[in-house]
């Protein structure tokens, strides 16, 4: 994807991330290499604990202190690297080119602070205009995001919202800015399926609109294939497979992403029918392997070598990328 | 609905909560959380029972097992109605619970062991060494080893304390299963092992099970009918393969329209419900989900009286001007 004539937007290389707790230092991230080029739409997915969130708020360089830590890697956004900005530059970056959507909109907002403040807030900090026409244009960022009667609502507080109209706040607030790049963490798991069939459907016209990139993270693999042009698949800490979403649903290529396809059970399929299962559960951080690290739950016989020294990514078609784990993955 | 299903029948429940005001804190109104809703199950089947949050669902399951007192409405258990005092403890024995959320829904401080064995303890059944035996056994019935007894649910993952909370529900022989949300807090890889053990104790026990979850395609999957409500109110019940193929209700399709699916060759148009569920304390008048998204014939359903009308084998909806159309 490298060779590409474009340059991509966001480009993370090698990234790797660690996290010292009371049992010792664990690696978050192992060598998380992907990119997100411009006006496209990127999933991350895997399970909870494979470091999806963990590769946003790295992006975003909120990792807590001082427990996280780059340990290697590079994050470069539209030119600017990121990792080595000083905070007060990386705070223009913040909101501003980069917008951020969490995933539980009463965490993401102030419970005491009127919506049309903390809207107006993002305005007062990057743009250099009059609070009234800040308070404007929180008002006009409601009405984008479909808050009917906007000049009402920005005088509400948050609890007195819906969980979806929460999320539109946040949302509005993410994009005020006309960020070229949203990472979207889980934005909508909180939230029912028709309310997340509205804020998809939301995201993308907004994106039509402005043109931005979208690193949506999910572990919802429905909402990836209905939301992302290109998908990258998590486990414990590494990134197993990635491409384009066509090809990755199509053709799976590492079994990791085979067997989590097939566990989901489907609309259209044989109902009561045993599911595929995954033996086991996600690999704690404290005791990974460096080799495959699906190999201990795939069911399939590793040697050694194989469990203990990692393979190469490898591109099998174009722009579709596996770790090519010989036993777990057949080129 | 149906005379000759007599396992386990619903007539008409209605749970209304009250809503408090003022200084003495009277009564000033009512939340109708369930509101009505009528249906039943047979031996050794699945119900799946989806709809949005704040639609009534829990509320609904938690009045099945008793831990809501209905405020009004029958409930019949293999052809006998349930009289509140009266035989409630054989009721119970029968009708079991597994929750939500695992790592809320088991006691921090017991072993598993104590906390699968609590309900004997209670109903008295058996003596200490038989008892121990059953843990075991019931342990080992839901794929964990007999020796997880003696350790607490911290030292489990959350789908093993899921399955701690499926041995606990077991613990009586029940023959009938409230399941709320049961893999919802689950990892994709893990929500299919506890579902492949829901279907399998399912068929070597012939228990029957209420499904509640939020995800469409898991109620499809294992449920024999499937129930949709909006509001407090069912608006469709029918065979889950008829519901899915052939929603009549305007929510329902609207429902299995915003469902997204893991297929991304697939184009499709989709309907998009605006707003949000009402408040169940101040419902709009007529057909609530008409109100929502501003039906044609709205006003037509302030009138209209709403009544369940066949639509097919099994397959029942409630009648309504503006979601449901003329047959």
């Amino acid at each position: 994807m490298k060779d590409q004539i474009a340059k991509p937007l966001l480009s993370v290389t090698d990234l790797s991330v660690s996290f010292s707790t009371d049992e010792g230092e664990v690696t978050a991230l192992d060598r998380v290499d992907f990119d997100v080029f411009s006006g496209k739409t990127v999933g991350l997915v895997g399970e909870s604990g494979c470091g999806k969130s963990v590769t946003a708020y790295s992006i975003m360089r909120l990792l807590p202190k001082p427990m996280g830590k780059v340990i290697s890697g590079k994050v470069n956004f539209n030119g600017i690297d990121l990792l080595n900005l000083s905070p007060e530059k990386m705070r223009e970056v913040r909101g501003n080119q980069i917008g951020m959507i969490f995933q539980e909109p009463m965490n993401a907002l102030n419970p005491v602070q009127k919506i049309g403040a903390q809207l107006s807030e993002v305005f007062n900090i990057h743009k250099n205009i009059t609070d009234h026409q800040a308070w404007l244009n929180s008002i006009q960022m409601l009405d984008a995001v479909g808050i009917p009667s906007p000049e009402n609502r920005v005088h509400e507080y948050p609890h007195q919202l819906s969980g979806g109209m929460r999320q539109r706040v946040v949302i509005a607030m993410a994009l005020a800015c006309q960020p070229k790049l949203i990472i979207a963490d889980e934005p909508t798991t909180a939230l029912d399926v028709t309310v997340q069939a509205q804020i998809l459907d939301l995201l993308k016209n907004l994106q039509k609109k402005s043109g931005s990139s979208i690193l949506l993270i999910t572990h919802d693999l429905g909402v990836i294939a209905e939301t992302c042009d290109e998908v990258c698949v998590m486990y414990a800490g590494r990134i197993v497979e990635k491409g384009s979403t066509r090809k990755i649903f199509a053709q799976p290529k590492h079994s990791y992403t085979q067997d989590l396809l097939d566990s989901i059970p489907r609309l259209d399929g044989t109902p009561k029918k045993k599911l595929r299962t995954i033996e086991g559960i996600v690999p704690s951080l404290l005791d990974l392997n460096n080799g495959c690290r699906f190999g201990p739950r795939s069911g399939r016989e590793h040697t050694e070598a194989q469990l203990s020294e990692r393979s190469p990514m490898r591109e099998v078609s174009e722009g579709h990328w596996v770790e090519a784990c010989p036993v777990c993955v057949e080129l | 609905m149906n005379a000759e299903e007599d396992f386990f029948q619903v007539k008409n429940l209605r749970v209304h909560f009250p809503v408090r005001g003022g200084v003495f804190k009277k009564a000033i109104g009512a939340c109708k959380a369930v509101d009505g809703v009528s249906f039943s199950i047979s031996k050794g089947q699945t119900v799946g029972l989806v709809g949005e949050s704040g639609c009534g669902k829990s509320t609904l399951a938690k009045s099945i097992v008793q831990l809501v007192k209905p405020t009004a409405g029958e409930l019949f258990f293999k052809g006998r109605l349930l009289v509140p005092g009266e035989g409630l403890t054989e009721y119970r024995k029968s009708v079991q619970m597994v929750f939500q959320d695992p790592a809320e829904s088991l006691n921090s401080r017991m072993t598993v062991g104590a906390m699968v064995q609590e309900p004997m303890d209670i109903h008295r059944i058996g003596d200490k060494g038989s008892r121990l035996k059953r843990v075991e056994r019931l342990l080992e019935q839901v794929g964990l080893p007999a020796s997880s007894a003696r350790r607490y649910p911290f030292e489990f993952s959350g789908g093993q304390r899921q399955r701690i909370g499926i041995a606990r529900a077991l613990a009586l022989n029940p023959e009938f299963l409230v399941l709320d949300e049961p893999v919802s807090a689950l990892d994709v890889s893990v929500q299919s092992q506890v579902l492949n053990l829901l279907m399998s104790l399912q068929q070597d026990l012939g228990l029957s099970y209420l499904l509640i979850a939020h995800d469409l395609a898991v109620v499809k999957h294992i449920s024999d009918i499937i129930a949709v409500m909006y509001l407090g109110k069912m608006v469709e019940m029918g065979p889950s393969s008829e519901i899915y193929s052939n929603p009549k209700h305007a929510y329902t399709q609207a429902l299995l329209s915003a469902i997204p699916i893991p297929d991304p060759s697939l184009k499709r148009e989709k309907l998009i419900i605006p707003g949000d569920i009402p408040s169940p304390i101040n419902p709009p008048e007529g057909c609530a989900y008409g109100h929502r998204v501003s039906a044609t014939n709205y006003q037509e359903s302030i009138q209209a009286e709403s009544v369940w009308k066949k639509v097919g084998v099994d397959h029942w909806v409630l009648e309504c001007p503006c979601c449901v159309s003329p047959l």
